[in-house]
């Protein structure tokens, strides 16, 4: 009888803390553990009992790489409950902030948390050694990024200028026009990305995954929509809770969603391809047929691709929006708090992001929930992370495990930052 | 560019790694008008962005190294920095940084020097810090060290300012 066990301890300073576990036994995988801790459990207790007009500022805290995502679902969800909603030049600004988030995350994942993986480097600062100007790239998108949620959102990391209706103040249309300039060389920056990534050496896995993912029938849903998922059902986001539950599970503090009473779906990048790829840009659409990605992608490791692509859409949509930008009458609409339900979706650069407010007629906060991608993700990465390991156990122990890390990376969780700096410990 | 920046590295919202925050916010209203001070909530990119050219780049964030809390330690990370109180202690490689996010200000100098984007000078300034929990108020000996890191580095900013003045 033979065991195995890879053990990968230590994924700190990002969203909570991580490890991963991986048991065999006669050459079948037995335990499969990602342990995540999440800190947007504290959050929701810590939002209990604060105004209404408070959980954009409060959750952007949760993420310091996606906190508009956390301010769009907050807003969406607040605005829900006290019977608004924000349209017009009001939800492009929204939009526009939104794109501004994806272009630094997915730049700062594809050029420093994931490419070295395919270069055969530990970490991004010890492939920018070798491949400067590709670093520098990575760099000069995230800028682009930067800018844009600095122009709309006050600041580039968790923006101060965001609010329950609105914003507190409406950009001029003279204000953007340089982010515009700044955006069309992004834009090439972009185009080079797909095409740099599409030409990685990737494995050889794919894997029949079920997605799940915000759609509009009118863009690339990424500020809201429906829910829809790939064996074609689909949900409003005030169904959220008759659809998705949580569920503990004895290895770890996170909880485990499943999808109708599945655990196992997948939010993300190569959800929101497969679900609403036909609606990316047409730049960005013939981008990703010359990648060769194909209208629906199941290898993990081409999310990369994807990722890329969506850069690519992000630029050429905020063009779009400062080029036909009207400045609005006011910044923001009123949101009167009434007792009430309000659920809000959003499509984080990770995946779908949930949120749900009860408040009261004084506008106070009962009840909070947030569910994150990574969350909704971690039993999918499990089965990635099974079916990948069990036909390869014979692998020496340091590409095993490497390669287990490579599978957890490719989903962009929330600690694959931490990823690179891994302690790792493989007992036979 | 003549003027040192001065950057403070933290998160509001775990407890003594705001220490960096607040000492940028503080030294706003106490430095000249020419000298940049920008707060970082752990954007590596940012850094290197900000002190690319930049002769002197003076950095205040938490650390735990196991010293005291409220232990202020000044790192050369780069170049002479101008004497000031204690002496200089080399630059840090062990320190355990309070940063909650995935790159520290040595990852930052790392990637800088990849990419041949480092400031002349860099010092860095630690503050022991003991509380990280989530939604934590900075502790009395962290927040007795930010002023007095604040005092410090308002002293020593002028004389930079005179000191790289070309002749």
């Amino acid at each position: 009888m033979t065991h195995k066990s890879i053990r990968i301890g230590g994924l700190t300073r990002v969203e909570g803390e991580g490890s991963l576990l991986v048991r065999a036994r006669d050459g079948r995988v037995t335990d499969v553990e990602l342990n995540i801790y999440e800190p947007p459990r504290f959050f929701e207790a810590l939002l209990r009992g604060r105004d209404h007009t408070e959980p954009p500022d409060i959750t952007a805290r949760i993420c310091g790489i996606c906190p508009v995502a956390y301010q769009m679902s907050a807003c969406q969800a607040i605005e829900a409950a006290c019977g608004i909603e924000v349209t017009g030049p009001l939800r492009d600004l929204r939009l526009l902030l939104y794109y501004g988030e994806w272009i630094e995350s997915h730049a700062l994942h594809i050029c420093l948390l994931h490419a070295p993986d395919f270069l055969g480097y530990d970490s991004g600062v010890a492939m920018a050694a070798d491949h400067r100007h590709l670093v520098e790239r990575g760099l000069t998108l995230k800028k682009a990024g930067n800018e844009l949620v600095a122009a709309l959102g006050g600041r580039a990391i968790h923006p101060v200028n965001v609010r329950v209706g609105g914003f507190y103040r409406a950009p001029a249309r003279a204000e953007l026009a340089p982010v515009a300039e700044r955006l069309r060389r992004a834009r090439e920056e972009a185009l080079a990305t797909v095409e740099w990534v599409a030409g990685f050496d990737f494995p050889d896995v794919e894997h029949d995954y079920r997605f799940l993912a915000l759609h509009h029938p009118a863009e690339y849903a990424i500020l809201s929509g429906t829910i829809a998922v790939s064996d074609g059902t689909g949900f409003a986001a005030a169904d959220w809770p008759a659809h998705i539950v949580e569920e503990q599970v004895p290895h770890s503090t996170a909880l485990h969603a499943r999808l109708d009473g599945t655990a196992g779906y997948l939010v993300g990048a190569l959800a929101r391809y497969a679900l609403n790829g036909r609606q990316l840009s047409p730049l960005a659409r013939s981008a990703a047929e010359a990648a060769g990605l194909g209208p629906v992608c199941r290898n993990p490791f081409r999310s990369i691709v994807v990722r890329a692509v969506e850069i690519l859409h992000a630029c050429d949509e905020a063009i779009r929006i400062i080029e036909d930008y009207t400045e609005p009458q006011a910044p923001s609409i009123p949101a009167e708090p009434r007792p009430g339900v309000g659920h809000g979706v959003s499509e984080a650069p990770r995946g779908t992001l949930y949120h749900r407010y009860r408040i009261d007629g004084a506008g106070l906060i009962a009840e909070a929930d947030i569910v994150p991608p990574t969350s909704q993700n971690q039993a999918r990465i499990e089965m990635d992370l099974r079916h990948l390991v069990e036909p390869r156990l014979d692998l020496p122990e340091a590409e095993l495990a490497a390669l287990c890390e490579r599978a957890v990376r490719n989903h962009d969780p929330c600690i694959s930052c931490s990823a690179h700096f891994l302690h790792l410990h493989l007992d036979r | 560019m003549h003027a040192p920046i001065v950057i403070g590295i933290g998160n509001d919202f775990r407890g003594d790694d705001a220490a960096g925050l607040e000492a940028a916010r503080l030294l706003r209203g106490m430095l000249p008008p020419e000298v940049p001070v920008i707060e970082n909530e752990g954007d590596p990119a940012e850094l290197i962005e900000a002190w690319t050219g930049v002769d002197l780049v003076i950095v205040i964030d938490t650390a735990i190294s196991g010293a005291p809390p409220g232990a202020v330690v000044r790192h050369t990370v780069l170049g002479s920095s101008p004497a000031q109180g204690d002496a200089p202690q080399p630059p840090p490689t062990t320190i355990q940084y309070a940063s909650s996010h995935a790159l520290g200000v040595v990852d930052a100098v790392a990637l800088g020097h990849a990419l041949g984007r480092l400031p002349r000078e860099l010092a860095l300034y630690t503050i022991e810090g003991a509380d990280f929990g989530l939604g934590a108020p900075m502790t009395p000996a962290v927040r007795h060290a930010v002023e007095e890191t604040v005092a410090t580095i308002a002293d020593l900013v002028p004389q930079s300012s005179v000191r790289l003045r070309p002749s």
